[in-house]
Order: structure tokens, then C-alpha cells, then sequence
């Protein structure tokens, strides 16, 4: 019945159902696959980055948890954490707490930060019955050190979930759930590609909300989704408007409201770039789907070049690198960094960043915001005002 | 708050062997010295001291700094320089300091490092903090990664890891650095040293035990972990330290004696705490009389535990010397999960005897706060005992705020006097 609505509609239907699947904190979606299918694991991840073919290949479903927006109001996640802590924890920690992730088997804790290493621990002591996995990813990237240790972590957590699924680990098929993903991967980079080429198309405030119910959809239904979605953008009617393209850093943990996206764009920004969710675009590139597939998932680890401040950068000739690159690549015409407040890796990491942007003659701005950030009025304006310079100037 | 200050002549001791190492280190160009600098938790310093390195902390210059009322200008001025507020202020003090010049906290000059040993021991912020020395000093870098004891305990896997990273990464780049060989005999001889000092502030720590504490295992466990967390570990000189220190502790025990405080020797002991969290460095000795004033004694703290838990029977070990540099670095306290942290502190409110905890929480280390509150919730619960919660920071002036604190404490200790007059009358 849909395919016979026009683009405009279908668009406007899907983007509907994803911000439905995004704002149903109760996981709705996730209890149903769990009903229909008896006695598989659905095993929650963290950002930034956990390898789900391995979920996938235990005949279980990944669902990613980045926090609750600006919907769920606070009570249990506040007494857990100080103030200056940022709010991602508090949040996941009431959904966990008020039984909103009940469908959830176990959850993974990849090394992102010291909040979420902490919070693995919090799990762990407040729902002692679930599978608890802290995921050390490799900051040595030698195949015969950190390679080594991440494909033992990797083995292990197979083992487990196998047997949390009942599923006899020789049975377990990784090799296709490295195709599902890849074959997922390189619709969001089709995605990608195609916003950065033509924005109007394809606006982040649309192909933000259709990755992220990537989160809480099974692989192969999303990617169709995205496929779909790709089909309809390219033939809908839509004309360039003159707007500033920024490439948006920052974001790649807690996650801004959706309302935030919303803004820039109002305020006259064609956002071209991103690193919203990198859970779900890592490795940019297709795993290996030949060779031992353990190794193709610890090679993916090591040799692409990631950016993100959990991930260390070996020289200082690397670091903003792949952001200078991405910019010249998507034609940005700056960059906004926008980071969740207490985030120290974010944080930490924004005067590196902003140096090398400097260097290479880029313009940007910066600002703080937290997933339940409610005032939009100022980032409007000082996104306003950076939209506006670029283009009255060609600089900021 | 008199102004002249009583110290332990270990203090003294110790002083003069921090004074001699900074002066060492503002002469290391004219020396020939190389310098690297590196983190206190999971600190490889008996394998720099093989190389005849010369380790700087650049956390310990954060701490120094804060006693000496200098971090609030550094952490300004990396704040100017475009850091944010919300990070941890040992970061910003470090880059203040050198932004204004790498005066250390004793006046002299701190040499540039020649190697950025970068042991990512429990805590993600240090790799962010050389990634940005690195900038700065455009030096070499390396990087051992330490992985986290999610499971409890240290697994044969991570301890693999890290040794083969010490022999083929981190042993090659301090070669390179110092420009001299490895000698696996001399890393030995410094680790029989370490080992026999680390006897000796088990003992000191763990007197504690008695009663009357002849020790504060926060306010003057901070000094007591001094040498052997930082430059002294593996030396002569810190043996004779702990030796002395020993002694030190050994003759108030037997005359039935409390630690020396900066007010004077602590007398009447009406509270044992237990302490989890870092101090606040810019306004310890205020911090320190609170409980001094209430007769609050620490037994035993998390803090003393950054630098190694040789209270739960580690050693560094010439017999394994790589192995048990890297079970070092894998055991620190901050290392350790939450369920473990929890169960170190619960066995030390049992096993000190101690009638309360106090969690301080700072600001700046989400390496240790992030989940302090639950921890606290926890520890209440299998001690039965009330806890106490306090918010300051390290080096962060503005973030101390004497009232709030003081009467915090202050209700604390008349709820567990009240605890006690009821138990008593019952
Ligand atoms: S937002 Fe930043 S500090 Fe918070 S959990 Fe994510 S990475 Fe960690
Ligand atoms: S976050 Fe904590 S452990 Fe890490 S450098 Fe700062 S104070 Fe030290």
C-alpha cells in the first residue's frame, strides 16, 4: 500500500515510523521480536562501538542504548550520579531501573570513557542476574598484541552469548552476520554519500532518526529501510537552498535532542557530516567476509582509521585528520562542535581538534548541550550567526 | 588554626627527597639526564630508573601546585587557552603550568620530557592529557594499554597483553629515549628494593588496626604512599624512608599514640572512618583539622590504593620482573570494577574496625566518582553502617567550599554519636 504513495508521503511515513520506534522508551518493538522469537538473546550496547555480529551469530538481537532523551524525567539516575557527571548514565540507569529495559538479556559496555567503564559496574551490582560484558577494545592497534587480546575478548563473549542462546557455537554463523551488517553498513554509507552530495534530499533531521532506529530494528530490516529511503529521497522534488554546510562533531556518545538537528537546520545549516552513532557506521568500510571472521572483526578494529576521542591517536599528524579529510571530501564549509556538557572525552579532546582545524584554515564553532537540553533559542542564534558568516564571508 | 605545623620527621625525610628530585630534574639538561614523564597509577618506575630516567608526575605537580595555592592561576589560564570547564583540573593545572612557563611548585624550571610514557592505567583521561602534552611538546609517545579488571580479578590474557607490550613497545621506546640497553638484572635489583619497601608501608598501613590509630591513613596516608607511588620506588633512599617511617609508627604504638596532624598529635580519637576518593589539595590542611577537630581518625582509605593494593598481598617481584610490573599496572585501585572497589571497602570498615566511611567526591575524576553514590548505597548496606557523602574537587579552588563541607561533616558525626549513645543505653 505504501509504494503507491507519492515520495513526499512515504518519506514523511517512514520517518514517522522511526521517530515512533526512537521515542518508545518501553522498547516496543524489541518485546515483539523477543515474542516471536522464543529463547534468542537480545543483548543491549553502549557507544561507542561493539562489534554486534557476534549477537547477531548467537541468534540474538543487538539493541543499541544511547540514554532517553528528553522524555523520561529523571528520579532513580539522578540519585546514582553527581551533578557534574554527564546525563547519558542517569538516564540509561532509570531505563534500566523502572523496567524499560527488561527485554534486554545482558548488555555490553564498550571502553569508552570512565563513566561508561563505571557504569558496567552499576549494572552489575543492580541487576545481578543479566550478562554484564565490559568490552576492553585495544589501544594498541599491533595485530600480535592488541590484536591478540581483542580477538580473546571476542571469543569469549561468542562463547557466552552462544551459550546464553542455546546455541551450539559451531552453528553459530558470523560470516553471515558480517554480510548482514556490511550489506547495512554500505546502505548508510549510500546514505551519507548522498546527503553529502545533495542535502536537500536527504536533511539530517530525516537520516538522523533513520539511522538511529538502526538501535532497535534487526539488521536486515533496517537496511531495507534505509535502501527504501534512499530510493524515495533521490526522486522526490526538492531544490538546494542556500544554506552553510557544516560538518557536526562531537556527538558521537550521548545524543543531542532531535530537536537540536531540527535547529541547525532552521537556522540555515546543511549538516553534511556527522558523528552521530558511530555504533552503527563503524568500520567504514566492509569487514573482511572471506577469511577467518573473528579476525576479519578484530582487523576491522585495527586497521581502519577511526576517529573519536576514545580511540587513541599514535602521532600528532593523525589527530583531526580524518575530520579535515571528511570536511574536503563533503565540501563543509565548517565544522560545529558540538559536545554533551561533562563530557571529558568530548572535551578533552575539542582544543586538538579545533587546533587542527585552525592549521588546515577551517572555520568552527562550539557548544555544549545535553540529551535533554529544552532551550534551543541559543544555539539557534549562534548557529545563525555561523550559517550567516560563512556565507556572507566564506568564513565564520 | 595555629600557623606553625607539626611534622613527623618522616615528613621531613620526605621532604628533602622531593626537593632533591625536583632539583635534579631543573638540572637534568646540564646533567645529561633524560626525563620522561608518566602517570602514579600503574607507574613503571623501577624500569625507568633501569635507564636512568628521571620520571616527573605530572599529576603530583597538579597536587603541589594545589598546597601551594598556584593551580587556580594554571587552571585559569588553560581556560583561557580554550579548555573546558567541565574536565578534570589536574589536565588543566598541568597545561597552566606549562603554558606559564613548566615552573614546577618548588620554583624551578621542569625539564621538557623526552618520552611520554603513557601507562592508561585506570583512567581514560590520561590519554587524552599526553595526546595533548604530545602537542605541546611535540616528543615521543608510548602508549601501554592497561586493560580494565572487569572481571574481578586479572586474567592471564591482559597479563600477556601487557608484558608483551613492555618487552616489544614500551622497553624499546625507553631505549631509544635514554639511549642506553636494557639490563633485566638491573630492573631486578631495583624491584628487590621496591619489594622490601612496600613490606614496610603494608606494616605502617596496616597499624592502623590498632587502637588508638597511630596513623591517618588519608590525610597522612597521602605522605606515607609518597615515595613509593612516585620517584623513590626501587631506591635505596626509600627503604630508609619506610624504615624510618616504621620505627616512627612502631613508637606510638607503644605509647599508645595517635598520628602527628598539623594541629598537634591527635589525642582523643572519638571516630574511625574509612575513606573513599581523592583529598582536596587547595584547602587540605582545613580540610584535615575538620576531622581533626570532631576526633576523626581515617583507618584505612581508597586514595592510598591509586599507586598499587600492596595491602592485598602484592609485591613487585625480581623473580618475575615484567610479570609482576605488569600485574602492578593492572592492579591499582581505580583499575578495579565497582563491585570490587566495593568489596575492598566493606572488608576495610570490618576489618579497621571503623565506625563510619566518607565518600569524598571530586569533581574532576570521573575515574573515581562516576558511581560513588551507588557505591555508597552498597557499602551502607552490607556494613550496616550510615555513610557520608562530600563534594569538592583536587586542585580546583572554586570548588571547595569550607561551610558546606564543615557541616556536612559536623552532622555526620553527631548522627553517629547519636548512633552510638542509643547502642550504648540499649
Ligand atoms: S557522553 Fe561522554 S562522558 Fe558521558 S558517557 Fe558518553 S563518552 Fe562518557
Ligand atoms: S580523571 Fe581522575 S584519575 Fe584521571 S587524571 Fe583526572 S584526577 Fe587523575
Amino acid at each position: 500500500m505504501e509504494s503507491r504513495l507519492t515520495p513526499p508521503t512515504a518519506i514523511g511515513a517512514l520517518i514517522a515510523r522511526c521517530e515512533e520506534l526512537i521515542a518508545d522508551l518501553d522498547l516496543g518493538n524489541v518485546r515483539a521480536w523477543r515474542a516471536a522469537h522464543p529463547g534468542r538473546v537480545v543483548i543491549g550496547y553502549l557507544p561507542i562501538y561493539a562489534p554486534r555480529e557476534l549477537v547477531h551469530a548467537a541468534g540474538g538481537l543487538p539493541v543499541g542504548i544511547v540514554g532517553a532523551g528528553e522524555e523520561l524525567e529523571i528520579v532513580r539516575g539522578d540519585a546514582c550520579f553527581q551533578s557534574y557527571i554527564c546525563h547519558l548514565p542517569r538516564s540509561v540507569i532509570e531505563l534500566g531501573l523502572s523496567g524499560k529495559l527488561d527485554s534486554l538479556d545482558g548488555m555490553i559496555f564498550p571502553s569508552t570513557c570512565d563513566v561508561i567503564r563505571n557504569l558496567s559496574g552499576i549494572w552489575s551490582l543492580s541487576f545481578p542476574k543479566k550478562w554484564v560484558r565490559y568490552l576492553d577494545l585495544p589501544q594498541n592497534f599491533d595485530a600480535s598484541m592488541g590484536g591478540v587480546f581483542y580477538r580473546g575478548i571476542l571469543e569469549g563473549m561468542l562463547r557466552e552469548l552462544c551459550e546464553l542462546s542455546g546455541v551450539d557455537p559451531k552453528h553459530a554463523d558470523l560470516r553471515g552476520a558480517i554480510r548482514a551488517f556490511n550489506a547495512n553498513r554500505r546502505a548508510l554509507r549510500e546514505l551519507y554519500a548522498l546527503r553529502a552530495a545533495e542535502p536537500w534530499r536527504a536533511p539530517t533531521s530525516e537520516v538522523y532518526v533513520l539511522v538511529r532506529a538502526g538501535l532497535l530494528l534487526p539488521v536486515e530490516e533496517h537496511t531495507t529501510m534505509v535502501e527504501r529511503y534512499l530510493g524515495l529521497a533521490k526522486a522526490r522534488e526538492a531544490r538546494p537552498l542556500d544554506n552553510a554546510r557544516v560538518a557536526l562533531r562531537g556527538a558521537f556518545c550521548e545524543q543531542p535532542p532531535i530537536e537540536l538537528v531540527k535547529t541547525l537546520e532552521r537556522a540555515g545549516c546543511y549538516v553534511v557530516d556527522d558523528d552521530f552513532l558511530p555504533m552503527l557506521r563503524w568500520p567504514e568500510r566492509d569487514v573482511d567476509e572471506s577469511g577467518d571472521p573473528l579476525d576479519a572483526l578484530v582487523a576491522a578494529w585495527l586497521d581502519t582509521p577511526l576517529e573519536a576521542p576514545s580511540r587513541y591517536t599514535r602521532c600528532n599528524a593523525e589527530k583531526g585528520q580524518v575530520l579535515i579529510d571528511t570536511v574536503r571530501s563533503t565540501r563543509a564549509e565548517g565544522v560545529i562542535f558540538a559536545a554533551p556538557s561533562f563530557c571529558d572525552p568530548a572535551l578533552l579532546d575539542r582544543p586538538m581538534l579545533l587546533g587542527a582545524l585552525d592549521r588546515a584554515k577551517i572555520v568552527h564553532t562550539s557548544f555544549k548541550y545535553a540529551e535533554n537540553t529544552g532551550q534551543m533559542q541559543p544555539i539557534r542564534e549562534q548557529a545563525g550567526t555561523f550559517a550567516d558568516s560563512i556565507k556572507l564571508w566564506g568564513e565564520a | 588554626m595555629t600557623n606553625s605545623v607539626v611534622k613527623e620527621p618522616s615528613m621531613l625525610l620526605q621532604k628533602d627527597m622531593i626537593s632533591g628530585h625536583y632539583s635534579k630534574l631543573a638540572r637534568a639538561e646540564e646533567t645529561g639526564n633524560t626525563v620522561a614523564y608518566t602517570f602514579v597509577p600503574g607507574n613503571l618506575t623501577e624500569l625507568m630508573l633501569a635507564f636512568d630516567m628521571l620520571p616527573v608526575h605530572p599529576e603530583i605537580n597538579a597536587l603541589q601546585n594545589g598546597m601551594r595555592k598556584l593551580s587556580g592561576e594554571y587552571i585559569a589560564e588553560a581556560e583561557r587557552a580554550g579548555h573546558s570547564e567541565d574536565v578534570c583540573t589536574y589536565v588543566k593545572c598541568d597545561i597552566g603550568m606549562s603554558l606559564k612557563g613548566n615552573v614546577g611548585p618548588t620554583g624551578e624550571k621542569m625539564p621538557p620530557p623526552n618520552l611520554l610514557l603513557l601507562s592508561y592505567t585506570g583512567c581514560f583521561t590520561f590519554m587524552k592529557w599526553f595526546e595533548l602534552l604530545r602537542e605541546r611538546y611535540d616528543c615521543a609517545t608510548t602508549m601501554l594499554h592497561v586493560p580494565y579488571q572487569a572481571e574481578g580479578h586479572i586474567t592471564k590474557d591482559a597479563r600477556d597483553y601487557v608484558v608483551k607490550q613492555l618487552r616489544e613497545v614500551t622497553i624499546p621506546a625507553l631505549e631509544k629515549a635514554s639511549g642506553k640497553r636494557y639490563d633485566e638484572d638491573r630492573l631486578k635489583e631495583f624491584l628487590a628494593r621496591s619489594a622490601k619497601a612496600e613490606d614496610d608501608l603494608v606494616w605502617v598501613l596496616e597499624s592502623a588496626k590498632h587502637t588508638p590509630s597511630p596513623i591517618d591513613a588519608y590525610f597522612g596516608g597521602v605522605y606515607y604512599i609518597g615515595p613509593l607511588f612516585t620517584a623513590f620506588r626501587g631506591t635505596e633512599a626509600a627503604v630508609e624512608y619506610y624504615r624510618a617511617l616504621r620505627k616512627e609508627v612502631q613508637s606510638r604504638i607503644e605509647n599508645g599514640e595517635g598520628p602527628l596532624t598539623p594541629e598537634g598529635q591527635m589525642r582523643d580519637q572519638r571516630f574511625r572512618l574509612v575513606v573513599e576518593g581523592p583529598p582536596n589539595w587547595t584547602h587540605f590542611r582545613e580540610f584535615w583539622k575538620m576531622f581533626y577537630d570532631e576526633g576523626a581518625v581515617v583507618v584505612a582509605s581508597s586514595y592510598t590504593k591509586v599507586g598499587g593494593l600492596y595491602d592485598r598481598g602484592f609485591r613487585h617481584d625480581p623473580d618475575r620482573p615484567l610479570e609482576s610490573l605488569a600485574e602492578y599496572c593492572l592492579g591499582c585501585y581505580t583499575n578495579l570494577n565497582l563491585p570490587s572497589r566495593v568489596d575492598l571497602l566493606v572488608d576495610y570498615v570490618n576489618d579497621y574496625h571503623a565506625d563510619g566511611f566518607l565518600v569524598n567526591s571530586v569533581k574532576s575524576c570521573d575515574s573515581f566518582s562516576s558511581g560513588q553514590l551507588v557505591m555508597l548505597r552498597e557499602i551502607e548496606k552490607r556494613t550496616g553502617l550510615p555513610g557520608a557523602f562530600i563534594e569538592t574537587d583536587l586542585v580546583d579552588p572554586r570548588y571547595f567550599s569550607a561551610a558546606n563541607v564543615k557541616n556536612r561533616l559536623e552532622s555526620y558525626f553527631q548522627m553517629l554519636s547519636q548512633k552510638r549513645a542509643t547502642a550504648n543505653a540499649s
